[in-house]
């Protein structure tokens, strides 16, 4: 009787060589920013001497792609030989969060941390009993190895067929998908650049100034890189050019009487709005006065 | 915790970026038809800043039995978070809206219930189209002092307005927002930044915004139609009542010639009737639903001048651009 050895080891070497070869069997994941910062809030949440933090993922499925859009932790405890999942928290969050949202499905389930331990497959097999092949995503939030390294895995039955079966867990390709409002985390972003981490929000006209400079900057790295070319620092880039020739040929050549008058009345219907709205409020503000009177 | 004073206990509003994208989430998953979502804030409150660091969705009004669900849904979210260590304390509630549109009565019950309970509530107005033009547009709302003793006795009619001086202005202070993040969650942005930058909003930059500014002043107009309404029927009900006093007087004075002549015939004079009873003073309308109009014309005005601004701003921008090319 053959009988297969898990062992952490192999298993780890067997990983790192998938992932060289990139291999992609299997849905795509992608995941949303809500989701990573759920799970990065709940892991500075945890009690006291737990390691790691597992959760649920809430998603949708497709046809090649499984989509997380929302998360939530779930309590456990873990040691060296048993772990135990509170599995009635995880079924109440699921309702209640089926009743805000009745689209979403477990897709999977969360932990934070680098490696895939013993006890992350026994998780695994009560949660394909909850999702048909559910995914497992791991973000090693103690920064082991100098990055956040979010992946994702499915497991796979591995082994001889007819002796004893082993589960591997093939690594998925992450992507990130954002919805269009879901852009202002380059406004989270801005966060990190404060000293202490925080960030007010502009107001209407610094938006547009702001808008403005990123522009101008981004102009200048292109002047910059045209000169390097035309003084010969650097090789001129044929595909660069090319975008270069679509950028000039993008400022629309309208004769200068018609941009005149169309900029002009384009300044004349703002003004006379903001003129109005103003004299809306000067009257409710009279009407204000005059009924106290 | 020490009790705040009452003149404005919240001086700063300080949000999780997580919260942020759950509210954004939210709205983008469930608010898609112009319905407001609504959604409860947790955090705490230290010094004079109330941190807001989680937040849990409402379900919709759909099923009848929506009271019931709601507090019970709301009770076993409190209790499954404190299980996880989220703070689970309750200190407000986020609601979307439709171009600026949401001062309302209902808004101003919500509020002054949370207020009278939790005194530094506040209420988050997320603005999802705005935000789609390219910059987060969130603010915080809370009542002012006067209003919410004013809410208190429930005492709407003119004269208690009157009493109180309050004008439109003073219904709504707005809080700045700060939004704070913690070390890990930048490690988790630089990450992002580098696995996948996002597109720049060029929307910002768009000139063809004509669409929002339309809707827009379609609402102001609507606004502005039914206050004028509201108008017509305050002076129709001032007018009615100067008539009516007059009225009043004529009987008086008539009565009293009557009374002096039949006197003067020596007859018993006719008993002084109860003259409040035979004119019966009109009803004076309801000045709430006026005041709010008011601040919701406002904060439209606001809108549309922040608008233009920006707009006027894009329009010297692009001239420039021709300048140099022509």
């Amino acid at each position: 009787m053959i009988g297969l050895v898990f062992d952490e080891a192999s298993v780890q070497s067997f990983l790192s060589h998938q992932e060289t070869k990139m291999s992609v069997y299997g849905p795509v994941v992608k995941i949303h920013p809500v989701v990573l910062a759920s799970i990065g809030d709940s892991y500075e949440r945890r009690n006291e001497g737990a390691s790691r933090v597992i959760g649920t993922l809430l998603g949708t499925i497709d046809k090649h792609s499984v989509e997380v859009t929302n998360c939530f932790s779930v309590p456990h405890n873990e040691s060296e030989d048993e772990v135990a999942v509170d599995m009635e928290f995880a079924k109440n969050m699921y309702e209640l969060h089926k009743r805000v949202s009745p689209s979403e499905v477990i897709v999977g389930w969360y932990a934070t941390g680098f490696e895939i331990t013993e006890h992350s497959v026994l998780i695994h097999e009560y949660y394909s009993r909850e999702a048909t092949n559910p995914i497992h995503l791991t973000m090693d939030t103690a920064l082991q190895s100098g990055k956040m390294n979010i992946r994702a895995y499915l497991s796979a039955q591995m082994g001889v067929l007819g002796k004893t079966v082993g589960v591997m867990f093939t690594p998925l390709s992450v992507k990130y998908k954002y919805y269009d409002t879901e852009r202002i985390v380059d406004l989270l972003e801005r966060t990190r650049d404060a000293p202490n981490t925080t960030n007010g929000l502009t107001s209407d006209l610094c938006q547009v100034g702001g808008a403005a400079g990123r522009v101008q900057d981004m102009l200048a790295t292109v002047l910059t890189y045209i000169e390097d070319v035309l003084s010969g620092k650097q090789t001129a880039d044929n595909s660069v050019g090319r975008y270069l020739m679509d950028l000039v040929n993008k400022v629309p050549k309208i004769t200068a009487e018609d941009f005149e008058t169309m900029l002009n009345s384009n300044i004349n219907d703002l003004l006379m709005v903001t003129y109005l709205s103003n004299l809306t409020q000067a009257q409710i503000a009279l009407n204000e006065k005059i009924v106290v009177l | 915790m020490a009790t705040p004073t009452l003149d404005s206990p919240v001086k700063q509003i300080q949000i999780e970026g997580l919260v942020v994208l759950k509210m954004i989430k939210h709205y983008q998953e469930e608010g898609q038809g112009s319905e407001v979502v609504q959604g409860v804030l947790l955090g705490l409150v230290v010094e004079d800043r109330l941190e807001i660091t989680n937040c849990f969705p409402f379900p919709q009004h759909t099923e009848d039995d929506a009271d019931f669900d709601e507090v019970q849904y709301q009770m076993e979210m409190m209790r499954s978070l404190r299980h996880v260590n989220i703070d689970h304390l309750h200190v407000g509630w986020y609601q979307s809206t439709y171009y600026g549109s949401f001062v309302s009565r209902a808004l101003l019950d919500s509020q002054f219930s949370y207020q009278h309970a939790i005194e530094e509530s506040v209420v988050l107005i997320y603005d999802p189209i705005k935000t789609a033009q390219g910059s987060l547009s969130l603010k915080a709302y809370r009542l002012t002092p006067k209003l919410m003793e004013i809410c208190k006795e429930k005492d709407f009619s003119a004269e208690g307005l009157k009493k109180a001086m309050i004008g439109f202005e003073h219904m709504f202070e707005e809080v700045p927002i700060v939004i704070k993040n913690s070390h890990l969650i930048n490690v988790l942005m630089w990450e992002l930044e580098e696995k996948c930058t996002v597109a720049d909003k060029h929307e910002l930059l768009n000139l063809s915004s004509s669409n929002h500014l339309e809707k827009s002043l379609q609402l102001l107009m609507d606004r502005v139609d039914d206050m004028s309404q509201d108008i017509v029927k305050y002076n129709t009900y001032s007018r009615n009542l100067s008539k009516q006093q007059q009225q009043k007087h004529q009987y008086i004075q008539r009565r009293q010639q009557e009374n002096a002549q039949r006197q003067t015939r020596g007859e018993t004079p006719l008993p002084e009737e109860d003259v409040s009873k035979m004119f019966k003073p009109p009803q004076p309308p309801p000045r709430m639903d006026t005041l709010l109009i008011a601040g919701q014309i406002n904060n439209y005005c606001q809108n549309v001048k922040e608008f233009t601004s920006q707009n006027l701003g894009k329009l010297f921008m692009a001239e420039a651009l021709q300048g140099h090319n022509s």
